[in-house]
Formats: structure tokens, C-alpha cells, sequence
């Protein structure tokens, strides 16, 4: 009713959601119609449904990015929620985003040379008289190296999250006889819950497309869905079996989008409107 | 209070982890060898062979270059996209808005990187800077806005109301009003774009043609070739600069929230 005249402002951001949101992902479903020919075809889908190497790699990947997703939160949670009490903490804070300004592939190429066979890792294990171990090309590098980069994404939205907690609460709790456990997770948690979700959404779909890392860490032992795709778009040209995966990951994508974040949205809504 | 003393322990143990492979890496640009084992002498040589490789300085200015236009222009449409999703009263039109917003938050990045690609070949777009560009918006755009949303919802509608009532245009208003109150939220918004584009690697190795490359991509071609300390060399000057870019934002904040306090807060 008040204000309408300044609509031009938003025609830009409309425009985004249309052209480089709507469109492209309407395309890749479209795609996925069509053979390498160019032919309509709904072939591509049998092709993923049936065969078992498709299905198999998708559980894989899907186990691989809980696995990462669990690792950076476990270490992630604990360090937010210090870092909300430390004096200083935006500067902390700046120290904890200033790795993600260093870039993924150089990360990467740093631990080829960590985990190398003569490379820093080994030579410090060597100093306990430990034999050098083949620790690159191995899944439990792969998931390291993986997490090693997530972890900013992830403490950044829970401490964010710690932020908006009153501390009045927690001292009410204390006050009123709670032990610290049962302030952390009667209060606490509870209370921090959406900073976890967004970090958990922040890190667990990204974990899934991570191609190169594949290729450097995991040595293409491991093959995740973003590996597939890359690899029928680039490699094998295969345009309409990679968009057959991509619309695989997208429909389970928008499902765990729907199951994160969508209920705490309305409940914050609500109270907003108020 | 003891329980404190174990706190900074651990952070201290998080910061070790997620400084040591950096330092790690640049430690070795200063190596006398070839390989990233075995420190072996003093050197400045890799950093020389950097300074005279004009194609990996041209490539390292593309770059920022990229990630400072894109973060600007996400930055201004996200942030009045932020505004529009405010002001979107309907609970459906506004959580439909913010789902499709989130799409490519959430959204992989050969998902993204895949869709793009058939979206620039559909339309004709050559593949190069303009479709790294293009792309690097694109997906800046969404985290500009969920920076920026939570500061438009601490916005007493009051202080709008008040200030339409003093006879404020809306232009006024968004000058005098929001954007001062926004504003912290505008350079968190900033920063993790621009932080986005240097750390993009998927999409852009998507659309990217032959004619540009950014340096994730050429760190990539270069690593599969085997270790090269001009790489390293190359870390360090990175690092330095992202030092000097840290310091600096914070003192900014540091001004900000001190001004703030000098007005009496709230």
C-alpha cells in the first residue's frame, strides 16, 4: 500500500531468479531428455535406475559428504561456541575466514605435499619411529582434506547463531539449578539449532560435488556424483546422462533443503510478523 | 575459569590445523629444491620466477579483478533483492522467493557449473570472462541476501514509519533509514561474495573457454603436472595479500561499531 514506486530497484534481483535461477535449472532438466545424439530419449533414466554402478556411486557419495559434514561439525561447534566468548572475537573470527581467502586448489596442493611419501606428515611420524605410510590416494585423506576446507563455512553461521543467543537465558537456567549439560542441551542447542542447520547445509551439498579433490587427494578412488557429472559434461561430452545425475541430485537436494530449513523459516516468520 | 583455559586449548588446536598446511606452503616457496620435502637451503629464486612469468601475473590480476566486479554488482542486487523479500508481506510469494533464492546456495557446484554451461551454449554467450562474470554474480548473489536479511528484520518498522510520517521520500528513506542500519550486513554480504569468487573453482572450470583462465583453474592444470615451487612462491604472495586485506576490514569494523557506540547504541 505505502511505497511503490521504487520497483526498478528489485528488477535486477527478479531478473537474477528468472535468468540464472529458473532457466538453467529448467535446462538441465530438459537436457536429461536427450541422448548424445540429440535425440528425446528416456533412456538416460533407465540407464541410472538399472544399472547398479550408477546407484552404488550415488549412495557412496552421499556417505562420503555425511561423513565430511559430521567431522567439520564435530570440530566446528566447540570452536564457535569458544570463540563467542573470547575478547577480540571479530578478530578471531577474520583469523578463522582468512584460510578460505587462500584458494580450495591451492589447499589441495598444499596436502599433496603434507601427505606425499617423503612429505611433512611422514617425517613427523618418522620422528616416533613410525615407517612412512601411503597416506595420499587414501579415503581418510580425502575426508580430511575435505573437511580442512569446510570448516570456516561451517563455524561462521553457528556463531552466528551462538550470537543471537540471549545469555539470559543460559544464566536463567544456571540460576535456576540446571547443570551445565542440561543448560547445553536444554538451552544451548536448542537455541543454536538453526546456525547448525544453515552450516550443515553450507557444507553437506558442496561435499558432494567436490571433483577435484577427488582427483588430487582421493586419487579417483573416490568417485563422487560431482566427479560423474564433470566428467560426462567435459570428458565424454555426454551432455544428457550428466544432466539425467544432476537431476538426481537436485530432486534430493530439494528434499533436504525442504527437511532443514523450511519448518524454522516458518516459526521465525511468524514471529517476525508480529 | 578452568574450564576456559581447556577452551583456548582447543582453539588453538583448530588454528594450528587451519594454519599449518598454509604455512606449510608458503615455508617451501623459500626451499632451495624443487620439491615440497626436505628443506633444503634459503632462497628467494621461486618468488623471481614468479615476478617474470607475466602469463601467472596477468592471470593473478584476472582473478581479483573478477572477484571484486562480481562481489560489487552481487553486493547492489542483493542487497535490494533483500529489501524485496522484506517487503514481501504473503508468507507463500515471500518463502517461495527465499527458496529459489537459497536454490543455488544449496545447490553443488557442477549442478551449477552443468545448468550454466547449457544455459550459455543455449543463449550464445561465448565462453570467457563475460560467462565466468556472469556466473560468479549469479551465484554471489543469495549469500549477499541472507547477510543482509537478518539486519532488514532488526528493523523497527516504526523508525520507517516514523520517518515517512517526518515526511522522508522513499529515496530518503532508504539513504537515511536502511541503508545506515543495513550496513553491516551489506559488508559481510561484500566480503563472502568476493571470498566465494576467489574460491571458486567447479563452476568456473565449467564455463570457462579456452581465452580466460582464473587461478584456480591454472593451479589445477599445473598441480596434475606435479609440484612446482613457483606455485608455493605464488601462495605466499597470496597469503600476504589476504593479511593486509583482513587487517584492514577489521579496522574498518572496528570504526564502525565504535562510531556507534559514540552515538549511544540503542
Amino acid at each position: 500500500m505505502r511505497k511503490n514506486s521504487n520497483v526498478a530497484f528489485y528488477v535486477p534481483y527478479v531478473l537474477w531468479l528468472a535468468l540464472f535461477v529458473i532457466a538453467p535449472m529448467l535446462l538441465i532438466f530438459y537436457q536429461s531428455f536427450f541422448d548424445i545424439n540429440g535425440h528425446f530419449t528416456l533412456g538416460n533414466y533407465v540407464t541410472y535406475f538399472q544399472s547398479g554402478t550408477y546407484l552404488a556411486m550415488t549412495f557412496n557419495s552421499v556417505w562420503y559428504a555425511f561423513l565430511i559434514t559430521a567431522v567439520t561439525l564435530l570440530i566446528s561447534y566447540p570452536a564457535a561456541y569458544i570463540l563467542h566468548y573470547m575478547k577480540h572475537k571479530q578478530l578471531w573470527l577474520l583469523l578463522i575466514i582468512l584460510p578460505t581467502w587462500i584458494n580450495l586448489l591451492l589447499k589441495a596442493y598444499a596436502f599433496i605435499g603434507i601427505f606425499g611419501r617423503d612429505g611433512g606428515l611422514n617425517n613427523f611420524l618418522g620422528l616416533f619411529g613410525i615407517v612412512p605410510q601411503q597416506l595420499l590416494f587414501t579415503d581418510a585423506a580425502f575426508i580430511f582434506v575435505a573437511a580442512y576446507i569446510e570448516i570456516p563455512f561451517m563455524i561462521l553461521p553457528i556463531f552466528n547463531g551462538i550470537e543471537e543467543l540471549d545469555e539470559g537465558l543460559i544464566n536463567a537456567s544456571r540460576d535456576l539449578g540446571a547443570s551445565p549439560w542440561q543448560t547445553f542441551t536444554k538451552v544451548t542447542w536448542p537455541l543454536t539449532i538453526s546456525g547448525v542447520k544453515s552450516g550443515v547445509q553450507a557444507v553437506f551439498i558442496p561435499s558432494l560435488s567436490l571433483f577435484m579433490l577427488t582427483r588430487l587427494i582421493g586419487g579417483n578412488r573416490v568417485i563422487t556424483l560431482g566427479t560423474a557429472i564433470e566428467e560426462h559434461f567435459l570428458t565424454t561430452m555426454n551432455w544428457g546422462m550428466g544432466s539425467t545425475i544432476g537431476v538426481v541430485l537436485i530432486v534430493a537436494m530439494v528434499i533436504i533443503m525442504f527437511l532443514t530449513g523450511e519448518r524454522n523459516k516458518l516459526k521465525k516468520g511468524g514471529k517476525h510478523h508480529a | 575459569m578452568r574450564k576456559f583455559k581447556w577452551g583456548h586449548l582447543y582453539l588453538v588446536l583448530v588454528f594450528i590445523m587451519l594454519y599449518l598446511p598454509i604455512f606449510y606452503l608458503v615455508g617451501y616457496s623459500f626451499s632451495d629444491g624443487e620439491r615440497m620435502s626436505h628443506f633444503t637451503g634459503f632462497t628467494f629464486r621461486h618468488y623471481g620466477e614468479l615476478f617474470n612469468d607475466p602469463r601467472m601475473i596477468q592471470i593473478v590480476l584476472d582473478t581479483l579483478l573478477l572477484a571484486l566486479l562480481s562481489a560489487l554488482i552481487a553486493t547492489i542486487v542483493g542487497s535490494f533483492g533483500a529489501m524485496a523479500i522484506n517487503r514481501t508481506v504473503k508468507p507463500v510469494v515471500r518463502n517461495t522467493v527465499l527458496s529459489l533464492n537459497n536454490i543455488l546456495m544449496v545447490s553443488p557446484d557442477v549442478i551449477i557449473g552443468a545448468s550454466f554451461l547449457i544455459f550459455f551454449t543455449a543463449l550464445n554467450v561465448p565462453l570467457g570472462f563475460l560467462s565466468v562474470l556472469l556466473s560468479h554474480i549469479a551465484f554471489e548473489i543469495p549469500i549477499v541476501v541472507l547477510m543482509v536479511l537478518p539486519r532488514l528484520k532488526e528493523l523497527p518498522g516504526t523508525m520507517l514509519d516514523a520517518a515517512q510520517d517526518l515526511g522522508a521520500t522513499n529515496f530518503q528513506v532508504l539513504r537515511d533509514v536502511i541503508l545506515p542500519f543495513i550496513t553491516p550486513g551489506i559488508f559481510s554480504g561484500f566480503f563472502m561474495a568476493f571470498t566465494y569468487s576467489l574460491d571458486d573453482f567447479a563452476v568456473t572450470f565449467f564455463v570457462t573457454g579456452n581465452g580466460f583462465q582464473t587461478l584456480a583453474v591454472e593451479i589445477y592444470a599445473r598441480a596434475r603436472q606435479g609440484i612446482s615451487l613457483e606455485i608455493n612462491a605464488l601462495s605466499g604472495v597470496m597469503f600476504l595479500f589476504a593479511l593486509l586485506l583482513v587487517v584492514g576490514y577489521y579496522f574498518i569494523q572496528q570504526g564502525q561499531s565504535a562510531r556507534k557506540q559514540k552515538k549511544g547504541g540503542r
